[in-house]
């Protein structure tokens, strides 16, 4: 999988026809929202594709915890850092899209507010690796860490965003990534825009991951 | 190689078809950026955006190479 080429070109076309069908597929007409509904393709998705690697990340967390591999630990460390761009790039473009749609780039809205606190976790999470010279424990706190940070998702993005009010789709019971999309471009966004960023999101993790394990393999030559 | 890419150009242009009658679908008179499509504009956004993909898609590929390289080389 790692050095397979299929994926990649599957990732290519599918991104390739998100861009093209996002710009000018159909849309339906709403008010305030206009043409920004397409930024349904690629501002929702960052958020789904932060996530999708979020939840690898902890998966190889407790790999790690359960088989004190360090390759473990590269592959849990590099989906963070994927999900964190990712998590960031999602936290920019709603600003932009807020600050034309709700007049305002930052509204200290219960979702933005909820997205920051998950990230800062995240970001925190760097930091606390890197404080850290010893491999074994920086690998095994890191571990740890990572399943907490994970488990902070559930309030900050899943659980208080659904229970109050706010400006952005999904208060109070409903979903916060969907609103105002119709399913024609619930369509383009399942089947071309999720898995294409996702399929990117992988491809330039799995080179970092790479790149790691080279690292680590010329400092055992050395 | 060259089979599955030509397969896959394929697929592309076949999902790009489906895509124009969809669009073909909707006549109501809403106003939306139509009149910047009609006048083939936003043609130039998908242009400039589509060219902006391909770079960094372009660049991820010759960082993939150059890793597998490196790995060969050891």
């Amino acid at each position: 999988m790692l050095r397979q080429r299929w994926w990649k070109i599957v990732c290519v076309i599918l991104l390739l026809y998100t861009f093209i069908a996002g710009f000018l597929g159909p849309v339906p007409a709403l008010p305030i929202l206009n043409e920004t509904i397409r930024n349904f393709y690629f501002h929702v998705a960052m958020w789904f594709c932060m996530m999708i690697f979020f939840v690898i990340s902890v998966i190889y967390s407790i790999k790690y915890l359960r088989k004190s591999d360090p390759v473990f630990d590269i592959y849990a460390l590099e989906y963070a850092k994927a999900g964190i761009l990712f998590g960031c790039l999602g936290l920019v473009t709603g600003s932009l899209w807020a600050g034309i749609t709700w007049n305002a780039y930052w509204s200290n809205d219960p979702k933005q507010l909820g997205a920051v606190v998950a990230l800062l976790i995240y970001l925190a999470y760097l930091i606390l690796r890197n404080s850290m010279p010893d491999m074994d424990k920086r690998a095994r706190i890191g571990a740890v860490y990572n399943i907490f940070a994970f488990a902070m998702l559930f309030p900050t993005l899943w659980i208080i965003p659904r229970m109050v009010e706010s400006l952005h789709p999904g208060g109070l019971g409903s979903n916060p990534a969907f609103g105002g999309e119709d399913a024609r471009m619930g369509r383009i966004f399942w089947f071309a825009a999720m898995p294409g960023w996702t399929l990117l999101g992988v491809w330039i993790t799995t080179l970092r991951i790479r790149l790691q394990l080279l690292h680590d393999k010329g400092s055992y030559h050395a | 190689m060259h089979k599955f890419i030509r397969s896959s150009l394929f697929v592309f242009a076949a999902l790009l078809a489906g895509l124009t009658s969809l669009a073909q679908g909707d006549g109501e008179k809403v106003e939306m950026a139509d009149t910047l499509r009609s006048n083939g504009k936003i043609y130039v956004v998908v242009i400039v955006v589509v060219t902006i993909l391909a770079g960094l898609i372009l660049y991820v590929i010759r960082l993939d190479r150059k890793i597998g390289r490196m790995e060969k080389g050891r």
